[in-house]
C-alpha cells in the first residue's frame, strides 16, 4: 500500500533543487540511498557484534560447563545465571538469538541493505533508488524489528529459546519472548519486502543509457537475484509467523498435533495441527535465504577480484546465467533440511536430486572466479586478501554441504556440529570475509580516505587463522556424532567424550577472533577521521560508482550529469589502451 | 536530480516505476496467500474429518459480500477511467463509492464474525474455524489497508490532481491494481471456505 503513497511531498522537494533538508532529514530520516546505506551498515555491524557476543558467552559454557562466567557472569542476573553459572534456559536464548540476530539483523541487512543501497544506484548510474521514501521506511522498519528482538531479552521468561528455526510445538508453548520474536520477524519481513521491491524496480527502471543487462557489473546481478529471492521467499515465513502467532495468541493449533502432553499434562487445544507444516514454510524461506546470504558476497568478490587482477572476469556471462539459474533452483530444494522428519523416500529422493543440481551453479561461479586469477597481475591489497581467502573458505563450506544434501549421509550428520561447521564456513569466512573485502574496497568511495593497509593486514591474517580454529574442529566433533544443541558441550554425552577437548580450542579461537576484530574497529574509525586522502577513483576501477565524485553529495543526485555507458563492466588491460583500465562510460 | 520514469513509462520496459513496483509487491502477496492456501490444503488432507463450510458459515452473506467486492472493483476502474477522461467530480464519486462498498464488506463480515462468536465458535474451537478466521482476518486487514490508501487518495491526496494530474492518475491505477488483487483473493477464499 505504501507503494502508492511513496513520494508525495517529494515532488515538492524536487521543484526546488536548492532545498536543503535539516539535520534530521539529512542524517536521521534521510531518503538518500547513500545515507540509508551507511545507516544500514553501522546498524548491522553493531548487530553482528551483539550476535557474536552472545556466542562468546555460549562458548564459555561449552568449554567450561558449570563454571561461573568470569567478570561478566553477574550481567545476566540471579534468575538467568545464579552465581554466574548459566542456566540451560539462558543458554537456549543465547543460541536462538545468536542465529536470529546474525542472519536477519546482521548479515542480510549488511549485504543487501548497506552494500546494495549504497552501491546499486551508483553502479547503474541512477540518481537514487526508485522509491526513496520506501527506502527510508525499509530501514526504520528494520530498526524497529531489531529493537523488538533485543527487548525480548528483558521480558518475563526471556527471549526466544526454540532455536533460530523456532520449530513448534516447542516454540508454540515457549514463554512470551517468542511472541515478540514473531512480531520482530514480521517487521523484518516487511522491511525486506519494501527493500527488495525497491531494488528490483531500481535495477529494471533506472539503468543509465547504454547500460544493457549484459553490461551490468556482476555485483548488480547478484543483488538483482537476491532481491527476487527476498521478495518471493519471505512471504512463506510471513505466513508461518502469522499462523504461529494465531497459535500463541488465539489458541489455535495449526502446529499442535492432537494428544500433545507437556510436562505430564495433556495440552488443552483443539489439536489436529502439523509441526511439519512449520518446517516446510520455514525452510521455503530459509533455504533461499542461504543464497540471500551468499549471492551479494559473490558480487563483492567478483568486483574486488576483477579490479585487483587487472583483467576482465573470466566467464562473466556464465556467472550471470549461473546465479539466475541458482535463484530459480533455490525454491525447490528446501526439504533437504528435513530428511530426518520421516517425510518418505520419494520426497527425499526428489529433494536430494535438486540439491545436487543446485550445487552446479555455485561451482560455476567459484570456478570462474578462480580462473579469473590466472594470468592476472594480482595486487595483494587488503580487500584482495579477503577476497582470495573467500574462495577456499567458501569452497570448504560448499563441499561439506554435499554429504548433508544426500539423505543417507545426512542421517548420520544431521543436527551435529558438522552442520554448524558447514554453514558457518559458508557464512562466516565466506560471506563475512566478503563483507570485509567490500568495506575495505569501497571505503575510499564513501569517505574519500583509505583504510590503513597495515591494520587491515593484521586484521586479515589473525581473523583467517582464528576463524579456521573455530570452525574446522566442528567437523571433527560432528563426524564423531556430537549433537549441536547440547548445553554442557557434550560432557554428559557418550559419543562426544573423545572430542570434548576441541571445545576449548574452539572457544579460545572464538575469543581470539574477537580480539582480531579490534584492529578493524580501530581502523574503521581512525581512517574516517585521519586516513590518507585519496582521489575519486583510488583503485583505478571501471564501474560507474567510481565515476561519481568521492563521497557523493548526500542528497538526491549522484552524478553531475547522467553517464552514458558504452562498454562492459570490466575492461581492464585492453590491448592498445593508454592506461590499464577503461571506465564503462569512456569511449 | 529528478528520479526518471516516475510518471512517464521507460521506453524499453513500457512501465512507470510505481506500476512495476506494485506488480512486484503483488507477486509477493501471491506467495503469502499461496503459502496460506497450501497450508490449508495440507491441514485439510491430513485431517480425519473436515466440516463442510456451508454448514457452519453463512453462504448467503458471503455471496452478498462477493457481489459487493466485485462491484467495488468496478467502481475502482470507473474512478480511474474518469480521471483519464479528465472528469475529477466523477472520480470523487466513484472513489467514494468504492470506499462505501469496502465499508459495506467489512460490516457484513463483522456480522458474520459476530454470529460465529455468538455460537461460541472461536479460532481455537477447531482447525476449520482456525483456518477460516485466519484467512478472512488477514484478507480483512488487506481490505482495511486498501481503504486507508483509497481514503487518502479520495481526500487529502487528491490535491495532486491540480499540480500533477498525470502522476495522480497513475496513483489511482496502482491503487486499483492492489484493490483488484484483494478482490481476487476473496474470489478464491469464498468457494474454498464456504462451498467446498
Amino acid at each position: 500500500m505504501a507503494l502508492v503513497d511513496d513520494h508525495a511531498p517529494h515532488a515538492v522537494g524536487h521543484a526546488d533543487p536548492h532545498h536543503e533538508p535539516g539535520f534530521l532529514g539529512k542524517y536521521v530520516f534521510s531518503q538518500d540511498h547513500k545515507v540509508i546505506g551507511i545507516q544500514y551498515g553501522f546498524t548491522s555491524l553493531l548487530f553482528l557484534f551483539v550476535g557474536f557476543t552472545l556466542m562468546m558467552f555460549m562458548r564459555w559454557q561449552l568449554a567450561f560447563p558449570g563454571r561461573p562466567l568470569p567478570l561478566l557472569g553477574a550481567l545476566f542476573g540471579q534468575t538467568n545465571a545464579p552465581g554466574g553459572i548459566m542456566l540451560p534456559e539462558l543458554y537456549n536464548q543465547l543460541g536462538a538469538m545468536h542465529g536470529t540476530i546474525m542472519v536477519f539483523l546482521g548479515i542480510v541487512p549488511l549485504a543487501v541493505g548497506a552494500f546494495g543501497n549504497y552501491l546499486v544506484p551508483l553502479q547503474i548510474g541512477a540518481p537514487d533508488m526508485a522509491f526513496p521514501k520506501l527506502n527510508m521506511a525499509s530501514y526504520w522498519t528494520y530498526f524497529v524489528g531489531g529493537v523488538l528482538m533485543i527487548t525480548s531479552f528483558f521480558v518475563q521468561g526471556g527471549a526466544a529459546q526454540s532455536g533460530w528455526t523456532s520449530y513448534p510445538p516447542l516454540s508454540d508453548i515457549a514463554p512470551k519472548g517468542q511472541t515478540i520474536w514473531l512480531f520482530g520477524m514480521l517487521a523484518l519481513i516487511f522491511s525486506s519486502l519494501l527493500g527488495s521491491t525497491n531494488f528490483l524496480v531500481t535495477i529494471i527502471q533506472l539503468r543509465a543509457p547504454g547500460l544493457t543487462w549484459m553490461r551490468l557489473p556482476f555485483f548488480v546481478w547478484a543483488q538483482f537475484v537476491t532481491s527476487f529471492l527476498l521478495l518471493l521467499a519471505f512471504p512463506a515465513l510471513q505466513a508461518a509467523a502469522v499462523l504461529q502467532m494465531m497459535d500463541r495468541l488465539f489458541k489455535t493449533s495449526f502446529f499442535l498435533p492432537s494428544g500433545l502432553v507437556v510436562s505430564g499434562q495433556a495440552l488443552e487445544v483443539a489439536g489436529g495441527g502439523s509441526p511439519l507444516l512449520w518446517q516446510h514454510l520455514f525452510w521455503f524461506l530459509a533455504h533461499p535465504e542461504v543464497y540471500v546470504l551468499i549471492l551479494p558476497a559473490f558480487g563483492i568478490i567478483a568486483e574486488v577480484i576483477a579490479n585487483n587482477t587487472r583483467k576482465p572476469l573470466w566467464g562473466y556471462k556464465s556467472m550471470v546465467y549461473a546465479v539466475t539459474f541458482l535463484g530459480f533452483m533455490s525454491f525447490i530444494v528446501w526439504a533437504h533440511h528435513m530428511f530426518m522428519t520421516g517425510m518418505g523416500t520419494v520426497m527425499s529422493t526428489f529433494f536430494q536430486t535438486t540439491t545436487m543440481i543446485i550445487s552446479i551453479p555455485s561451482v560455476i561461479v567459484l570456478t570462474a572466479l578462480i580462473i579469473s586469477l590466472w594470468g592476472g597481475s594480482i595486487r595483494f591489497t587488503t580487500p584482495m586478501l579477503f577476497a582470495l581467502a573467500f574462495l577456499p573458505m567458501f569452497a570448504i563450506g560448499g563441499l561439506t554441504g554435499l554429504p548433508l544434501g544426500l539423505a543417507p549421509t545426512d542421517i548420520h550428520l544431521h543436527d551435529t556440529y558438522y552442520v554448524i561447521g558447514h554453514f558457518h564456513y559458508v557464512v562466516a569466512p565466506g560471506t563475512i570475509f566478503a563483507m570485509f573485502a567490500g568495506i575495505y574496497y569501497w571505503f575510499p568511495k564513501l569517505s574519500g580516505r583509505k583504510m590503513s593497509e597495515i591494520l587491515g593486514k593484521i586484521h586479515f591474517w589473525f581473523s583467517f587463522l582464528f576463524i579456521n580454529g573455530v570452525f574446522m574442529p566442528m567437523f571433527i566433533q560432528g563426524m564423531a556424532g556430537m549433537s549441536r544443541r547440547l548445553y554442557d558441550g557434550g560432557a554428559s554425552y557418550s559419543h562426544a567424550q573423545g572430542v570434548l577437548e576441541w571445545n576449548k580450542v574452539i572457544s579460545m579461537s572464538a575469543w581470539g577472533l574477537a580480539l582480531a576484530q579490534l584492529p578493524f574497529i580501530l581502523n574503521l574509525f581512525w581512517s574516517m577521521a585521519k586516513g590518507k586522502k585519496v582521489g575519486d577513483n583510488y583503485w583505478d576501477a571501471t564501474t560507474l560508482e567510481w565515476a561519481a565524485t568521492t563521497s557523493p553529495p548526500l542528497a538526491h543526485g549522484n552524478f553531475a550529469q547522467v553517464p552514458t555507458v558504452v562498454r562492459g563492466p570490466y575492461d581492464y588491460s585492453l590491448p592498445g589502451a593508454p592506461k590499464d583500465f577503461v571506465a564503462q562510460h569512456e569511449g | 536530480m529528478e528520479i526518471p520514469y516516475n510518471v512517464e513509462p521507460r521506453p524499453d520496459t513500457g512501465l512507470y516505476n510505481a506500476k512495476l513496483g506494485i506488480w512486484l509487491f503483488l507477486a509477493s502477496e501471491v506467495m503469502l496467500f499461496g503459502a496460506l492456501f497450501s497450508s490449508y490444503i495440507l491441514l485439510r488432507t491430513g485431517a480425519p474429518v473436515w466440516p463442510m463450510g456451508r454448514e457452519l458459515l453463512n453462504v448467503k452473506l458471503a455471496t452478498l459480500n462477493t457481489v459487493i467486492l466485485i462491484a467495488s472493483s468496478m467502481t475502482m476502474v470507473m474512478s480511474w477511467a474518469s480521471l483519464k477522461l479528465r472528469d475529477f467530480a466523477k472520480y470523487r464519486l466513484y472513489m467514494g463509492l468504492t470506499l462505501l462498498l469496502a465499508l459495506g464488506f467489512l460490516v457484513v463480515k463483522a456480522f458474520e464474525y459476530g454470529a460465529e462468536f455468538h455460537h461460541h465458535r472461536f479460532p481455537s474451537s477447531s482447525m476449520f474455524l482456525a483456518v477460516y478466521f485466519t484467512l478472512t482476518g488477514l484478507h480483512g486487514l488487506h481490505i482495511i489497508g486498501g481503504m486507508v490508501v483509497n481514503g487518502y487518495l479520495w481526500g487529502p491526496g487528491a490535491k495532486m490532481w491540480k499540480t500533477d494530474p498525470e502522476r495522480f492518475t497513475n496513483r489511482i491505477e496502482v491503487a486499483g491494481l492492489y484493490w483488484h488483487f484483494v478482490d481476487l483473493v476473496w474470489i478464491f477464499l469464498f468457494p474454498t471456505l464456504y462451498l467446498l
